[in-house]
């Protein structure tokens, strides 16, 4: 089950919105340091670090013309990982879509007039916050 | 972190060994609590509409066992998660164990945070793996379909490049 590092380090980058930003600048083809400056409008150093992030986890190739460095995207370390995520995500929203279900089931029968068995619950949640907040710690 | 605009759930991985999990409810804590801590109400939604639930227990206290068991709609493949619960905060936190039994040398630490703000639930639930390897076959366990637009900029990255 052993993973390329740079595919998951490659969705762990792309975490960041900023480092979107970039990737989002760069899909629509090669870009020097300076353009993505301003672009952006962030400034430089903050564009370098995460070019140099994206460049380690081969996200970004880079290419050096006189002074100028250029930078270009490849989405290829991404792929599978991203496919891994997006199903994963997809997989969570639609047991959550189905627990929206539930909730409103739940709201309507308990309302504000807790039902007994969940006035039950609350009594002990509030004792118990109560102790929380004075510091006592959980047990592990 | 937490998507407001829309109730899809977002996933991220925070670091190699971790998935973050977050979503947001319209419904107050102590119910979303209530939906992950009986049996009955879990099996109304776990299932994601892609498996059948064919048992759910759970001994709600520390030290105490829970396992859900089902069979994927797609193709009847039997499979089961399960652990035991490491601390339980009413409404708050609830922290347990995972293991998989399609993977049953990984063990996960799951963390479900529930925060509530003017009546709405803030939901959180973070999977820490003990390494990468394990953190990855989660993250591609079970997954048959999907085709939604998160990441919607990636998505078109890649696209361009295939």
């Amino acid at each position: 089950m052993a993973r390329a590092a740079t595919t998951t380090d490659a969705f762990n980058a792309v975490a960041e919105p900023r480092r979107r930003e970039i990737l989002d600048a760069l899909a629509g083809g090669e870009r020097s340091v300076g353009d993505l400056v301003t672009r952006l409008g962030v400034a430089q150093p903050v564009v370098s670090k995460h070019l140099r992030v994206l460049r380690e986890v081969g996200l970004v190739r880079v290419r050096d013309e006189g002074r100028q460095r250029y930078y270009r995207l490849d989405a290829a370390p991404l792929r599978e990982v991203y496919e891994w995520v997006k199903d994963y995500e997809q997989l969570w929203s639609e047991r959550f879509a189905l627990l929206d279900e539930v909730l409103e089931d739940l709201k309507t029968q308990h309302g504000l007039e807790d039902a007994p068995e969940l006035g039950h619950e609350r009594e002990y949640v509030y004792e118990h916050e109560h102790e929380y907040e004075h510091g006592s710690t959980e047990q592990e | 972190m937490m998507t407001t605009d829309d109730r899809r759930a977002t996933v991220t991985t925070p670091t190699d060994t971790r998935i973050l999990i977050t979503r947001e409810f319209d419904a107050p804590r102590h119910l979303v609590y209530l939906a992950f801590t009986t049996p009955e109400l879990l099996r109304r939604w776990w299932h994601a509409n892609r498996a059948e639930i064919t048992d759910v227990e759970m001994d709600v206290r520390v030290g105490g066992k829970w396992r859900w068991a089902a069979k994927a709609l797609s193709n009847g493949y039997a499979f089961d998660f399960h652990g035991e619960y490491r601390e339980i905060v009413p409404d708050e936190r609830l922290v347990t164990t995972e293991q998989y039994s399609g993977a049953p040398h990984a063990t996960a630490v799951q963390t479900a945070t529930f925060a509530e703000k003017d009546g709405r639930t803030y939901l959180e639930i973070l999977v820490e793996h003990q390494n990468r390897e394990d953190r990855d076959a989660h993250l591609n366990s079970g997954m048959e379909d999907g085709m939604q637009d998160a990441l919607r900029l990636l998505e078109e990255a890649v696209r361009e490049l295939r």
